[in-house]
């Protein structure tokens, strides 16, 4: 979105938006797999996903990482950090 | 209104206290330095409340002083030659995210080889970038148009920032008495200060990112109509601060003895004082010259030039810089302005601080004189003007 100021000028300023940069598709190798199991919570990998693409859900009480396809580059990030391990990179489309 | 005896940096460091900055960024360059220690002298002693900010190079001087205005701040820094190529890069990112603030540029050659004194290669470089320049003559030119650029600058029909220059030595370390005007008529010049926006911590807006390519040909659209929209905001600023403080600088192109003249001299700086003299002289021997001085580089007067430059016999523009392989930049500027109209001739001197007295202009406008009727040269391009020899360094003549 582009923000032009009251005098009509033209600004190189744009205000963040969800999915302003558009949708990853298709060309994402691997995808993040989270196992709920293993996860305690920690939200460490909220905290590094460069992509700003893991959300935080309330479940049972608890705040829980849920990861959006939609957006996700599958850089693998998330997996490298997770202390407990409860997210592996898997081949897309396996 | 105190009359002091000021150097032409001291002059600006008045003048950047009357304007009430606020941040200043600094990194020191022979011959500007002596502006930013009069502005640490003022802080340390209690009569000016800024912060200066000290940094590692000049490119982070520009950097940080262009983040304190994205935060809201009217902000100051200052420099010189190889400072200001240090700074190009920052230069663009500052006009085109339509940022106002100002900067001095105390003008002096580039190397190799190093030398400190003035010429216009630096200041010229700026000419694309999206800044308006003016460029000061004497010393209290230096101090008013900086306040002035602090008002066009922060002009919303303007929104661009504004470097002021002043010839390194000739004006930044000649003290020559200047007129401060009151705080109180300068707070009334100068209204609180306004941008198109602000940056701080928890805003919502970023800054530079990839847009389509017509939005940022559009941009740059904007950016030429508010350069056109700034001859008039200068001519009524300039108006204002005549009725203030008795100095008018509603006009752009400061003319000397131009309406009776059949010949002008077109300069900018501090040798156009030397021009003024000479025309004088050239009168005595029968050769009605005048001078036009550009105060304003860009936006480029040019109304006000061909007003200037109607039903002369010839303009000699008197570069102190040279586009290399071509001719210098006012030449390209002032001929592509008047077309056909005049005769123009280009002429380079001064380059690296080489001194040109009023007897250089002298010589060199009897010299012109006879290029055009004795042998009936319309235009001329570049000569250069070196130990009083005419070098002829255009590859056709006309
Ligand atoms: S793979 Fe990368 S982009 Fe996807 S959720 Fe993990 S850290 Fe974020
Ligand atoms: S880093 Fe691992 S354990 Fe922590 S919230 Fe994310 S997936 Fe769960």
């Amino acid at each position: 979105m582009v923000i032009v100021d009251p005098h009509g000028h033209l600004l190189p300023l744009s205000r963040a938006a969800r999915g302003a940069a558009g949708r990853t598709g298709s060309w994402r190798t691997k995808k993040p797999l989270l196992n709920e199991s293993r996860c305690v919570g920690c939200l460490v990998c909220w905290l590094f996903c460069p992509e700003n693409t893991i959300d935080i859900v309330e479940v049972d009480g608890k705040s829980m990482p849920r990861i959006d396809y939609e957006y996700c580059k599958g850089c693998g990030v998330c997996a490298q950090v997770c202390p407990t391990k409860a997210i592996s990179m898997v081949e897309e489309g396996g | 209104m105190p009359r002091m005896v000021l150097t032409g940096n001291h002059a600006v460091s008045y003048a950047v206290k009357l304007a009430r900055v606020q941040v200043i960024a600094i990194y020191p360059i022979t011959p500007q330095t002596a502006i930013v220690e009069k502005l640490d002298e003022m802080i340390e002693s209690g009569e000016f409340d800024a912060d200066i900010i000290h940094v590692e190079s000049e490119h982070s001087a520009l950097a940080a002083a262009y983040g304190a205005a994205v935060g809201g701040a009217r902000v100051f820094t200052a420099t010189s030659s190889h400072g200001l190529l240090y700074m190009y890069e920052v230069l663009w990112w500052v006009a085109a995210s339509r940022m106002p603030m100002v900067m001095v540029v105390v003008t002096r050659a580039i190397g190799p080889p190093w030398n400190i004194h003035t010429d216009h290669h630096d200041i010229m470089s700026m000419r694309d970038s999206g800044w308006l320049l003016a460029m000061a003559e004497n010393n209290q030119e230096a101090l008013d148009l900086t306040l002035l650029a602090y008002r066009v600058s922060e002009d919303p029909r303007v929104y661009l920032p504004v470097a002021v220059g002043l010839d390194g030595f000739i004006l930044s370390h000649t003290a020559e008495p200047v007129d401060v005007p009151e705080q109180s008529i300068v707070d009334r010049f100068l209204p609180e200060r306004r941008q198109p926006y602000t940056i701080e911590p928890g805003t919502d807006v970023s800054m530079g990112n990839i847009f389509s390519d017509e939005y940022f040909e559009e941009l740059r659209m904007d950016m030429q109509k508010s350069m056109l929209e700034a001859l008039n905001v200068i001519r009524e600023a300039g108006r204002e601060y005549g009725r203030l403080t008795g100095r008018s600088y509603e006009k752009l192109v400061d003319c000397y003895k131009c309406e009776d003249a059949d010949y002008l001299f077109i300069g900018i700086g501090s040798w156009m004082g030397d021009a003024k003299i000479a025309a004088e002289k050239l009168r005595e021997e029968g050769l009605k010259f005048g001078v036009a001085r550009l105060r304003w580089i860009r936006p480029f007067p040019v109304d006000e030039l061909l007003e200037a430059a109607s039903g002369k016999k010839l303009l000699v523009v008197m570069d102190r810089s040279i586009s290399m392989g071509h001719t210098g930049p006012l030449y390209a500027d002032v001929s592509g302005a008047t077309g056909s109209r005049v005769p123009v001739y280009g002429v380079v001197a001064g380059i690296g601080g080489v001194d040109v007295s009023y007897k250089d202009f002298v010589s060199i406008g009897k010299w012109a004189v006879e290029r055009l009727e004795e042998e009936g040269v319309t235009h001329l391009p570049l000569t250069w003007y070196h130990n009083g020899v005419f070098n002829y360094m255009y590859p056709v003549k006309l």
